[in-house]
């Protein structure tokens, strides 16, 4: 393990020294073989994406300056940013790698480097490792959140990216935003699907066999909707490979898109069925591909013995290596490969005789300009948005700064998205939810309508204005607070934190429920009354459908407006209790 | 299975059905003590009320429900019991405005084994309470009522 942790140290110090080139001299096209070939070992190879969220075209992405770790998880991957993830990992500093793991000097190195991901560009370096380790031992798994997430996914009710799937070759796949169209169309979408989607923990209601869901279930026995695991013989040995979908969907999202099915964590379904795979299918290695959270990953192979390895997404942690959990039989390796499309895993398995003997592992990150463009894949992608350029396309506004989301608490992008609420509905306040995709737009960019769907584009998108009392506005911080900072993982949701414009707010996030947050505080300074009304808009509602206007046309309408994209403030809590901690840095809000 | 699972639930349906009836019928002989146990506002009265007697934590009560429930109007529970002898099962939500939800009276010679929907308006600790023997035996988890939305 340390020998190939430093090969690729130093492939990537190779591509890292290309980078001080002048940005037009980064194509690097001598050092494309160099960065990407690894060596073999093990029988299998898995390759693993997750939450690319339909980002199609290569992008820039942001790594988090906050991502808090509370009770066992303080200063433990993943929650761990800037220097401290660095060293934990042995990156060095100022390193391609540290770039891509990494919030730090972000503009500068992004500018330098160029973007990442890109379905294209991921198409040529799966193709890559497939080839050098031979297809017939290799499988690519992908997370979920893949469906969703860009405009023209959003136009095709995911089908366009059912396609990029099918061209990619992606074998086994579960979901999350997956669920956010309707039941039908899942289904329909699963069957235009050449891979399997698995999900152990998907049941069918009762209400609805009774209206003729066996129709169409997996199994109308155990009542699970879709096929739960599946095994495949590869390089000489049998492989389990079970799905776990988010288990939150129906809270996180809205029910009322999928109203026959129902969600959750069952550790002792999972538990027999490991034994089962072992004992009766006698399979060499039970695979996990989850979309839990990289917390509630962390958890749950504590609970349930006898998985090799989670395959992790949701919660977009781009760990460098896999934590190792040691449980009652063995121990489990948990990765999390990060988002939009900006990594790939690759672990190389030895597998004999039952059992794992040993692996390699490395997150990839996609640099888009030192991976060709595969021509089968770009011609489909540009299939899919020719009739939709003139729609993303449009440039919005200049951004004087970077515009970014992904972090535990509003990002510039999401101050954008606040202001553009509060000025557009003409309300005092605005929330916007702490999803953690969407992409980041580098200062001086153009912040184009594209970048707007990357930010806000899901089937929910309808805004509201409405009074709200000051008491139930703390409620909701209250709530979606304990959804992050709660010390147990199964009872966390894997969001982040409520992005708010308008007011500011102190947050401890080691109290309790209802004790995190105090001296909620307009922008003119006067404190927020329990008992007083104000007049508050947001998006995304959850519960039933809002009747305002779209989020991104509020967002557009407000930046054609501005024309430069500029955050005055940027209306994050005062933090207690968090000083040294390991997941938050340059962070100048600390109490 | 030869019975595919909708004509299992259909024939559970129409058993419960029965069940209900036979559960039903010593309630109305029972209304007069029970009244005051399922009016209680707080789960100690409640608790008194029905049982009157104290309860005891034990591992051979399962009480199966969510950690997080998806809709808090209706959160499945399953009680069950590997004791001999059991005779009642009671299920109290702490927080509710009155906390004791239901109670099942098991006929001598059948499964403890029972399921319900609590509806539940914050977060609160359920407790299934097992009469077995003429004793009280308890299993309790909490279980998160949230406001949706937000997530990742």
């Amino acid at each position: 393990m340390t020998m190939s942790r430093r090969e690729f140290a130093r492939l990537l110090g190779i591509a890292g020294a290309a980078g001080v080139l002048p940005a037009t001299g980064f194509a690097a096209k001598k050092q494309t073989g160099d960065l990407y070939e690894i060596p073999n070992s093990g029988n299998v190879r898995l390759l693993h994406m997750t939450d690319c969220h339909a980002q199609l075209m290569p992008v820039y992405f942001r790594e988090p300056n906050v991502n808090l770790g509370i009770g066992n998880a303080y200063g433990q991957a993943p929650h761990l940013v800037g220097e401290k993830l660095l060293n934990h990992f042995g990156i060095s500093p100022g390193s391609l790698e540290a770039h891509a793991f990494s919030y730090l000097n972000f503009n500068d190195a992004a500018s330098r480097y160029g973007k990442v991901g890109g379905f294209s560009h991921l198409k040529t370096l799966v193709n890559r490792l497939r080839q050098s380790y031979g297809t017939e031992n290799t499988l690519l798994l992908d997370g979920g959140d893949t469906w969703q997430g860009s405009g023209t996914a959003f136009k095709t009710r995911g089908m366009d990216m059912v396609e990029a799937t099918n061209e990619l070759g992606v074998d086994y796949m579960t979901g999350h935003w997956e669920f956010t169209y309707h039941q039908e169309e899942i289904l329909n979408n699963i069957k235009a699907f050449n891979g399997e989607f698995l999900a152990n923990n998907i049941y069918v209601t009762e209400d609805a066999l009774f209206d003729g869901a066996d129709e169409y279930i997996h199994d109308e026995d155990s009542g699970h909707v879709f096929k739960t695991y599946s095994i495949r013989e590869i390089g000489g040995v049998r492989l389990a490979i079970i799905g776990q979908a988010f288990p939150r969907t129906k809270i996180a999202n809205p029910a009322r898109f999928i109203p026959d099915w129902t969600f959750d964590i069952y550790d002792s379904e999972m538990q027999e069925l490991v034994d089962t795979l072992r004992s009766e299918e006698k399979v060499d290695a039970v695979i996990v591909i989850s979309h839990n959270g990289m917390d509630v990953d962390l958890a749950m192979a504590s609970r349930v013995s006898g998985i090799d390895v989670i395959l992790g997404g949701h919660t977009h942690d781009g760990m460098p290596q896999p934590t190792t959990v040691k449980n009652q039989y063995g121990q489990t390796l948990v990765c999390n490969v990060g988002s939009n499309g900006k990594f790939l895993g690759v672990m190389d398995l030895d597998i004999r005789n039952g059992k794992v003997k040993g692996f390699n592992y490395r997150l990839m990150p996609v640099f888009s300009e030192l991976l060709p463009a595969d021509a089968g894949m770009a011609k489909l992608i540009e299939d899919i948005r020719a009739p939709h350029y003139q729609w993303l396309n449009e440039e919005l506004a200049l951004a004087d700064e970077v515009m970014f989301r992904r972090g535990n608490f509003n990002g510039t992008f999401d101050q954008l998205i606040c202001n553009a609420l509060m000025e557009v509905n003409d309300a005092q306040i605005s929330l916007s939810p702490g999803f953690r995709w969407g992409t980041t737009v580098l200062e001086g960019q153009k912040i184009t309508m594209e970048h707007v769907l990357d930010q806000t584009c899901l089937t929910y998108p309808e805004t509201y204005v409405r009074p709200m009392k000051g008491s139930e506005l703390k409620l909701i911080l209250e709530d979606v607070a304990d959804n992050i900072f709660n010390p147990e993982p199964y009872l966390q949701s894997g969001g982040d934190m409520v992005r708010v414009g308008g007011f500011d707010y102190v947050c401890d996030p080691l109290q309790p429920i209802g004790k995190r947050i105090s001296e909620m505080t307009l922008d003119n300074g006067e404190r927020i009354d329990a008992n007083k009304m104000y007049t508050v808009s947001g998006w995304a509602t959850v519960g039933a459908q809002s009747d305002g206007p779209i989020i991104w046309d509020v967002v557009a309408e407000h930046l054609r407006d501005k024309q430069v994209a500029h955050i005055d403030k940027l209306n994050t809590p005062i933090l207690k209790n968090v000083a040294g901690n390991p997941g938050i840095d340059g962070y100048s809000k600390i109490k | 299975m030869s019975m595919n699972r909708r004509s299992v639930i259909k024939v559970i349906a129409t058993g419960g059905a029965l069940i209900g009836a036979s559960v039903l019928m010593p309630r109305i002989a029972m209304a007069a003590w029970t009244t005051k146990a399922f009016e209680a506002e707080d789960q100690a009265t409640a608790m008194n009320e029905l049982l009157g007697s104290a309860v005891e934590e034990s591992a051979e009560v399962t009480l199966k429900a969510p950690d997080i429930a998806e809709n808090g109007a209706v959160v499945p529970v399953t009680i069950r019991s590997s004791m001999a002898g059991v005779e009642a099962i009671s299920v109290f939500v702490e927080h509710n405005p009155t906390p004791l939800v239901a109670e099942f009276i098991i006929p001598e010679g059948t499964d403890a084994d029972v399921s319900t929907r609590l509806r539940m308006g914050k977060t609160s600790k359920v407790t299934a309470v097992v009469k077995a023997n003429g004793k009280f035996y308890s299993a309790s988890k909490e279980v998160k009522v949230t406001i949706g939305g937000c997530g990742g």
